[in-house]
């Protein structure tokens, strides 16, 4: 398998994606001619023509309204927000219409849309540009939310996203775009949207991490791993729907849990998650759940303040020592 | 108010005291009535049935027969059956949450607009989404949508799946005046004029956002000549002449189908009843409503169809009458038709049930 980057496989499912069906196309600030903010979209303009891979004005309620209209007429878009910071100015169009348009027709059309774009902390562009978003859109019925954490997942969900029959949000983490890792070049490669994986085995204590808590995670259970204690790391990928099963079958083993997330902690995905331990495998805990979450602060420009912000090893290791009470 | 740089219109100079607008206006020749006796009567029962048909919701509604919003049509019809007469089936119409007069203009019948509005399983959108979420695909009625100006990005996206599919479909958008002070309109306009897409933007300018006029909501209350920032082509129309409105329209149609390029209509209009069932009108008088009336669009058009021979007394007596059946008939059928099975509940929100 060749290895690549995180963002050499999302251009690879976009390519593959656009070749394999023409009522795809991909729409968003700078995704053309400029190839990318992030050069995801790179060289896409040159095979598939400026009618597939379009540039926008700095609109994103206009173009992501656009976008659902198009879906609700017979096409596949794929809108990228250049960060999904900018996608707040078009949460009226992704919650109000992208989510709700089934059901409030009676189930007369669907929306099969991406929104997509990196979220998540970046480096040093402070509070309005690192924001972990996936509560909110993860919080609406109708709504799908993916988060990759490999390239070989990144390729795999994304092909699955854009051919999925709902609306789906697609959070690529901003320092991950030159991670690498092995990517199957088949071109029928997906992986199903509502599984999960273990990303490693363990006996002791499960962390549930996602996105960039995925390598930070596995970090942390290699260092555990030298002081005797045996992490099962798992990735839900998937936010909605979430396979909780993976997760109650993983804690049954180690009765042991903590979530791991970048996102602020009030009312975020890894209480929705703590929560749903709770109602299932409570009898099964030997401790309480320990969340580690990113700062309940806006996201600060200093670099030591940055830092401190965003949970890293440390941080997963001594909730993992909690939880097994040494 | 003399400061303000506006180029046209009596209404801007006459702001904010008067709070008249389209009787204001110079009066302009009648449209001309070059249309088939069918077509014309077939607009005429449009327009009286959608009438009768809101009428008949109010006196629903009282009853406790329709819940939650319900915001009726009544005086603008004109705008409504005038511009989708215009239309070829397979064209699109996407609107606002005023849109039981629309809908029916565009083919989905009383019956089912009406059991919708009792939130019946036979409803247009099967009771699911009520009064303000109006839809039917197989009529390429995409929606009614309930924040204001909402369905104008979505329209300007369904304009361009009609250009990338290389169809020659044209997309109608009807929104209120106050949806123009929305970000959505601007972005919409903007992108639409950019790519030359074949959507046709009609403005109602009823002149109340809810209960705020016009003139307490807008620095500049020409709505066509803002067009004129996005170098669209742009008119403003007696929203309450019918046959203005159709001839419009197909001026628009025309250029969306053979340019790909759009429109804005500013349709000047009115509305006799409040915002919404729950709105008592108190923020305008009895006198200025009766203005209006006097220009009722269905009352001016009885009249031309009269003067030119088209219907006699007698005709209108019997079209009245067919109606009073229609509404009847669309009452009964809602009235009959059983609630959502309570297994709906949980159905289509996705395309496949999730966990």
């Amino acid at each position: 398998m060749p290895v690549m980057t995180m963002r050499d496989a999302l251009n690879l499912a976009l390519k593959e994606e656009l070749a394999r069906d023409s009522s795809v196309f991909l729409m968003g600030e700078e995704v053309a001619e400029y190839q990318g903010a992030y050069k995801v979209t790179r060289g896409l303009l040159e095979e598939f023509g400026p009618k597939r891979v379009i540039d926008t004005p700095i609109t994103e309620l206009g173009f992501a309204g656009l976008g659902v209209g198009a879906a609700m007429a017979g096409l596949r878009p794929i809108i990228e927000f250049m960060t999904f910071n900018f996608s707040i100015l078009a949460t009226d169009q992704i919650i109000n219409s992208a989510a709700k348009m089934r059901y409030m027709s009676g189930g007369q059309f669907k929306i099969p849309i991406v929104f997509r774009g990196p979220g998540g902390s970046a480096y040093q562009v402070s509070s309005q540009h690192s924001q972990a978003l996936e509560s909110w859109f993860a919080y609406f019925p109708g709504l799908k939310v993916v988060m990759p954490s490999t390239p070989a997942d990144a390729k795999g969900l994304l092909k699955s996203a854009i051919r999925d029959d709902d609306p789906v949000i697609f959070i690529e983490q901003e320092r991950m775009y030159g991670m690498k890792g092995e990517v199957p070049e088949d071109a029928d490669f997906t992986i199903p949207l509502g599984v999960g994986e273990v990303k490693r085995e363990g006996t002791d204590a499960t962390i549930i991490a996602r996105s960039l808590m995925v390598p930070t995670a596995l970090q942390a259970a290699d260092q555990l791993e030298k002081e005797g204690i045996s992490c099962e790391v798992i990735d839900p990928r998937t936010i909605r729907p979430l396979d909780i099963n993976l997760i109650i079958e993983s804690i049954k083993k180690t009765n042991r849990a903590v979530v791991a997330e970048e996102s602020h902690p009030f009312a975020s995905v890894g209480a929705e998650i703590s929560a749903q331990i709770a109602e299932h495998v409570f009898d099964y805990l030997d401790a309480p759940v320990k969340r580690v979450s990113g700062a309940d602060v806006p996201m600060p420009y200093a670099k030591n303040l940055e830092q401190m912000a965003i949970p890293d090893v440390a941080h997963i290791v001594a909730a993992v020592k909690e939880v097994s009470y040494v | 108010m003399s400061s303000q740089p506006t180029e046209r219109s009596s209404r801007s100079k006459n702001s904010p005291a008067s709070s008249a607008g389209v009787l204001e206006r110079p009066e302009e020749p009648s449209a001309q009535l070059n249309e088939d006796r069918d077509t014309l009567v077939k607009i005429f029962h449009q327009m009286l049935l959608i009438r009768r048909f809101e009428e008949k919701c109010a006196e629903s509604y009282s009853l406790g027969k329709i819940g939650g919003f319900c915001h009726l049509y009544i005086g603008q019809e004109a705008v409504g059956v005038g511009a989708i007469s215009a239309l070829r089936p397979d064209d699109y119409v996407l609107t606002s949450y005023r849109e039981h007069g629309q809908a029916i203009a565009k083919g989905i019948s009383p019956e089912a607009v009406m059991a919708e509005l009792y939130g019946k399983a036979d409803g247009c959108s099967h009771g699911k989404g009520g009064s303000m979420h109006l839809f039917d695909a197989d009529v390429n009625f995409f929606g009614g949508h309930a924040i204001v100006g909402g369905q104008i990005p979505l329209a300007t996206g369904v304009a361009f799946a009609s250009k990338y599919k290389e169809t020659d479909q044209v997309t109608l958008c009807f929104f209120g005046e106050a949806a123009v002070n929305q970000g959505a309109f601007h972005e919409s306009l903007n992108m639409a004029q950019l790519w030359k897409l074949p959507c046709i933007y009609i403005c109602e300018n009823n002149m109340y956002g809810m209960g705020t006029s016009l003139q307490r909501a807008m620095s500049s209350q020409n709505v066509a000549s803002k067009a004129r920032a996005y170098e669209l082509a742009s008119e403003s129309v007696d929203g309450m002449d019918v046959l203005k409105m159709r001839e419009a329209t197909q001026r628009a149609i025309k250029r969306a189908r053979e340019e790909s390029l759009p429109t804005l209509i500013e349709a000047l209009t009115y509305r006799y009843m409040g915002h919404s069932m729950s709105d008592p009108g108190k923020y305008r008088t009895r006198a200025e409503i009766e203005k209006y009336q006097e220009r009722d669009p269905i009352k001016v058009f009885t009249k031309t169809l009269k003067d030119n021979g088209f219907l006699s007394d007698s005709d209108i007596a019997e079209i009245e009458a067919q109606i009073k059946d229609e509404v009847e008939k669309a009452v009964h059928f809602a009235d009959e038709s059983p609630l959502p099975d309570s297994k709906e509940l949980y159905t289509d929100v996705y395309a496949n049930p999730i966990n």
